[in-house]
Formats: structure tokens, sequence, C-alpha cells
């Protein structure tokens, strides 16, 4: 009897004992990480201690869980194959070969032995399941790889904005240099407020503090010490010593709502303590290491200059072969003689022209509006998402395709001309020939 | 008596009563009653789609770009500040539609597409395609399919070239297999699919 009640006991033990632990992996984020069955892809791997984030509570993947911070995106780009065109049952024979209505099906996460470049863990011809007759029906593409639809710089899956026939052809006698080169710029600064005065501050408020301040835009606009530091701007609620994101929020939702879905704030939005440059897997200064990325750190407190933000900051913690040759490139000479009144504005390219860019969008009151798109990623993957916000508005077509395909050229910063070439503008001309001929 | 005057009119109520209710419940559970067949339903979408395309194409379209000629219609009109095409406007009604899961869908296709997606791809498609042009949209085409492994009643309706945006833009389009269609021709075929069986 004794020794049944020993073993009953131990039994029982045991089973609480492992139903605790794993309860208590299971609520601690950063301990999920033990559970985490290969590495994550480049573009998660920030909030990889989260699995709720996309998983249900039994692991599987949530419904919703790409749509809910890419969908919007996707829109944006004018997705070329978005999951409707295929739930026609017409393409059910399709689907069979290759479930093109499941995100999953081409973006597997944690299975770093088959992803390739955008997180893709099909093999590179895939294209070939829905395409094969592509040839026949196009005989400039007759004969041509599908390892290289997405390879070559003349297509791409999602975002095809720039690389479609019509777009290319009216572009493709274009000259290497605009003759206008310059961005779209941001609405005027506002006209100062009268009084332009702080309000309440704590009396040993640093005069740097407030220096910064009457200097800033934020001086300009007459937003007050109490805008920031007191909830809802309100004078009588308590003093907040250092503010978060959701105080910057109130005025700039769309920069942080953009900042959270890329990958400097995505942990933010995932509920996670801020990223910091030791997370990243790209090189990163080491006196950047552990500084964590908020709105204050690339704006900093008081000065909010948009400036410093725009190059200077990113230098602060970016230590890849790219950011290193910026100082010495093309580009930032034009930025450092727009910010010494040297050149015009808009015709300086800092790191933020072309990887925070300025995008003219319609407001909630269907007004043109030119804000800063703060989701780094929204124009970086694949690179091609950079030609129509950016690169067109100081270059030519031509060049801005083999610009962007040529890896050795990104690395030094775009100091030089191409050397690698990309063969739309070539195909689209054959294929004139071609009609030409026929006739 | 009283007693038997009092039965027959509870008797009268009750059945009144219950008669009342019966009715509420059928009208409460008639429109859960399979009264529309799919071909009715096909014909029905149809009706509603083929008069919205045809407002589009001859209200907005023909009337401002071609007629009054204030503004352009064009197949890339982001880009061009232009107004879709309406076999584009017909194309994103589908699409969002598909994305709504509403357990029909349809599409727009031909056996001259300018996309090679959209030429007939199911053995229905192909044989509804010919049917509508051979009889020049006078009558629709009925069939069932199985795709999937799910069973659809599928119809086909004659697409009709009705004004000359229509005939010039796929004449004169670069991946056109067609380049002389006229006003009044069959040019394509819209299909509507409706599952026989719970998807």
């Amino acid at each position: 009897m004794k020794r049944k009640l020993v073993i009953w006991l131990t039994w029982s033990g045991v089973l609480w004992g492992a139903a605790g632990l794993c309860a208590v992996f299971f609520f601690q984020p950063k301990l999920q990480s033990a559970f985490i069955p290969g590495s994550t892809t480049r573009g998660h791997h920030q909030i990889e201690n989260d699995c709720q984030v996309c998983h249900t509570p039994w692991m599987s993947v949530k419904t919703d869980a790409c749509n809910q911070c890419h969908e919007e995106d996707l829109k944006k780009h004018r997705d070329t194959h978005p999951m409707s065109k295929f739930t026609d049952p017409r393409n059910a024979d399709r689907l069979q070969t290759i479930a093109a209505d499941e995100c999953v099906t081409c973006h597997q996460e944690h299975r770093p032995e088959i992803t390739h470049a955008m997180g893709v863990t099909q093999p590179d011809d895939f294209c070939i399941h829905c395409h094969q007759d592509v040839g026949t029906d196009r005989p400039t593409h007759a004969g041509l790889p599908f390892t290289g639809c997405n390879a070559s710089g003349c297509h791409n899956y999602h975002d095809n904005t720039a690389l479609y026939e019509a777009f290319i052809d009216k572009r493709k006698n274009d000259p290497a240099n605009n003759r206008r080169q310059q961005v779209v710029t941001r609405a005027p600064r506002p006209e100062p407020k009268t009084p332009t005065v702080p309000g309440v501050f704590p009396e040993d408020t640093d005069p740097q503090v407030l220096h910064d301040w009457q200097a800033s835009a934020h001086a300009r606009a007459g937003v007050s010490c109490a805008e920031c530091h007191q909830e809802g701007g309100d004078v009588a609620k308590p003093w907040i010593q250092r503010p978060g994101m959701d105080s910057c929020a109130r005025c700039h939702e769309g920069p942080v709502k953009g900042f959270k879905t890329g990958l400097h704030g995505m942990r933010v939005a995932a509920g996670l303590s801020p990223m910091t440059p030791a997370q990243a897997r790209i090189p990163m200064l080491a006196s950047a290491a552990h500084s964590e990325l908020t709105c204050n750190s690339c704006h900093a407190p008081h000065a909010y200059d948009t400036r410093k933000a725009a190059a200077e900051s990113c230098q602060s913690c970016h230590d890849d072969t790219h950011t290193r040759a910026y100082a010495a490139s093309p580009h930032a000479k034009l930025w450092a003689a727009e910010i010494s009144g040297v050149g015009k504005p808009g015709t300086g390219v800092s790191c933020a022209t072309c990887h925070l860019p300025r995008t003219s969008r319609f407001d909630e009151n269907d007004e043109k509006i030119v804000s800063v798109e703060h989701n780094q990623n929204a124009n970086l993957r694949p690179n091609d998402k950079m030609i129509r916000t950016v690169c067109l508005d100081c270059h030519g077509m031509p060049m801005v395709l083999d610009a962007l395909a040529d890896r050795a050229l990104i690395d030094r910063n775009f100091d030089g001309p191409p050397s690698v070439h990309v063969e739309s503008i070539d195909l689209i001309l054959k294929r004139k020939a071609l009609k030409a001929q026929s006739k | 008596m009283k007693n038997i005057r009092t039965i027959i009119a509870s008797a009268l109520l009750t059945a009144g009563v219950t008669v009342a209710l019966a009715s509420t419940a059928r009208a409460a559970d008639i429109k859960d009653q399979p009264l529309i067949t799919p071909k009715l339903m096909t014909d029905a979408l149809h009706a509603v789609m083929d008069s919205d395309r045809a407002v589009y194409t001859k209200n907005v379209v023909n009337r401002l770009a071609n007629q009054e000629k204030v503004i352009t219609a064009t197949e890339h009109w982001q880009d061009d500040k232009s107004l879709p095409l309406p076999a584009q406007m017909f194309r994103m009604g589908a699409e969002m539609v598909a994305a709504k899961n509403k357990g029909f869908t349809y599409s727009l296709l031909s056996k001259w597409p300018i996309n090679p997606q959209n030429a007939p791809k199911t053995e229905v498609e192909v044989a509804g395609l010919d049917f509508v042009a051979a009889n020049e949209g006078t009558e629709p085409f009925y069939s069932e399919e199985t795709l999937g492994g799910k069973k659809y009643f599928t119809a086909i309706y004659a697409d009709v070239g009705v004004v000359t945006a229509c005939v010039k833009c796929h004449n004169e389009h670069a991946d056109t297999p067609k380049t002389d269609f006229k006003i009044g021709d069959v040019m394509g075929g819209v299909v509507i699919r409706v599952p026989l069986e719970s998807l």
C-alpha cells in the first residue's frame, strides 16, 4: 500500500513538475526560444522569442499571422499575386502543385537550410508551375531559365510596380542622370506661433535642453514641454520624466506606425523590449551595441533635428560596407551640400532619402500630403521597390535597373557606374523587332 | 352549454395561434429554403454584373474618354491618372468578391486573351466559350464540373464588345492574339461558378 502511494506521489510530482515547467516556458517569452525548431529568417529573428506573435497556443501558424504585419504593405505595392487570384476553383489543379493561396507555402519559417533571398523557401524556379508556356506566348523568353525570373532583376513575385513592360518601355531611353535631380520636399515648416514658450518645466532642467528645444521644429510649431511630458498635454497631470513612443504617436501616428512595422520597431510592436544593435545580424558598431531603438534613438530628444536623423544617426549604429562607403560617395557629397545650404532642398541624398523616403499619399480628407516612410524595409527588399519611390527622381531607368542589380556597386555606395547589366530593356526592344518582322 | 362554448372558443383560439405561429415560423425559415436553383442564381448574378459593366462602359468610360474626351481610360490607370478599363473594373470586382468568400466566383475569360492566364483552361470553359461564340451570345452555356475534388455548377455568358473602346483597345494591344474584333462580336465570356456541395 505504502509502495503504491510512493509511486503515485512520484508520478504526480513528475507530471505537475513538467506541467509547471511548460507553463513557465510558455508564459515567459524569453524562455520560449528554447523551443525554436530552427533559426528564424532575417525578417523575423527579432521577434522569435515571442512565439505567439505568429503561432497559436498549440504552435500552429495563426491564420492571419502574416497579414497582420504584411497585408497593408502588399496592397500598397499592388501585389501582383494576391491570394484572391488563386481562390478561383479554376486554379484548383495549380494549388495541388503549389498552394499559392497560403503565404507559408513559399515562406516557411525556421528552415534556414532551404531559405533563399526574400525568405523564399521554394526552389528558385517556382514560376514554372504557372508560367511554363511563357516561351510560346513571348518568344523573347523562350529558353530562358526559370531560375532567373526573379534573380535577373526583371520580375518580382509581389511587387512589380516598376517592373512591367509599359513602365520600362516608356523610360528605356532615359539618360543616366535626370536634368532635374531632386526628391519631393516636405510641407513648408510651420510658421512660429506666438508666443513660443516652453511652458512649465522642472526647475533643475538642463539649460541645454531648453536651448535644443528652442531651436527645434517643436518650438516653431508651439509644442510646449507639457505636450510630451504631461499626459495629453494637460499641465494639471503629473510630469513624465521620460515620455515613451506613445507620446510621439499622439501627433506623429504615421511615422510611429511605420517604425513599428519595420525591423527597427517590430519588437516594440510585439510587446518586447526595443531592438538593440547587439541583436542585429548585420554588422553594427560595438559602441552602439546596447542602445535601444525608439524614436529618440535617431531623433535626439528636444533637438529633434531631422537632418541628423537622416544620416548621422544611421551611421552611429550601422557598420556594413554600404554604410562605411557612404561618407565618400557622390550621394553623401550632395547631402553635405544641401545641409550646408549650397544645394537646394531635396537635392542631397542622405541614408533616409533612399531608406526612409518621403512619399506622397492622400490623407483621410483626400488631401495629398508628403510624409516620411519610417518602415525602413518598405522599399528595401527587393530593392527594385526603391525604383519608383526614390531612384527615378534623379536617375534614368536603364542605369537604375543595372545599378540595383550590382552588389559590388551597392557595397561601394554607388560610387561609379554599374558593371552589371539587366536585360529587361533589351528584351523589350527584341520583342518589338520581332513584332515588326512578323507584320 | 356554456362549457361547450368555452371549449369551442378555446379550441378556435388555440388553432388560430398555432396557424399564426406556424406561418411566422415559415416566414422566418423561407429565406433558408432551397427555392433558387443554381441556374437562377447565376442568371441573376450575371444580370447585375452585365448591367453594371454596361453602365460603366457606356456612361463613364465611353462618354468621358471617347465622346467628351475629358479623361482617358488606360490599362495602367494608376500611373496614368486615368480611368480603369471596363475589363479591369470587372476583374477588380471579381477579385474583391473572391476575397470575401461568398461561395461563388466569377471571371472574365476569352479564347483570345490579352493575358494568357485568362484563356479557357477547364473542359467546360473551352466548350462554353466556343458555344457562346458560335451562337453569337444568344444563349448562355450551363454545365457542371468537378474542380479540386468539388462539384460546381458553371454558367458561361457571352461578353460582347459594346462600344468602340472595347474593340479598338483589344485590336491594338501589343499582346492581343486577334486584331479584327468588330462592335457586336463575342469577345469572351463571363464564367460564374456556384459550388454544388458545401465547401
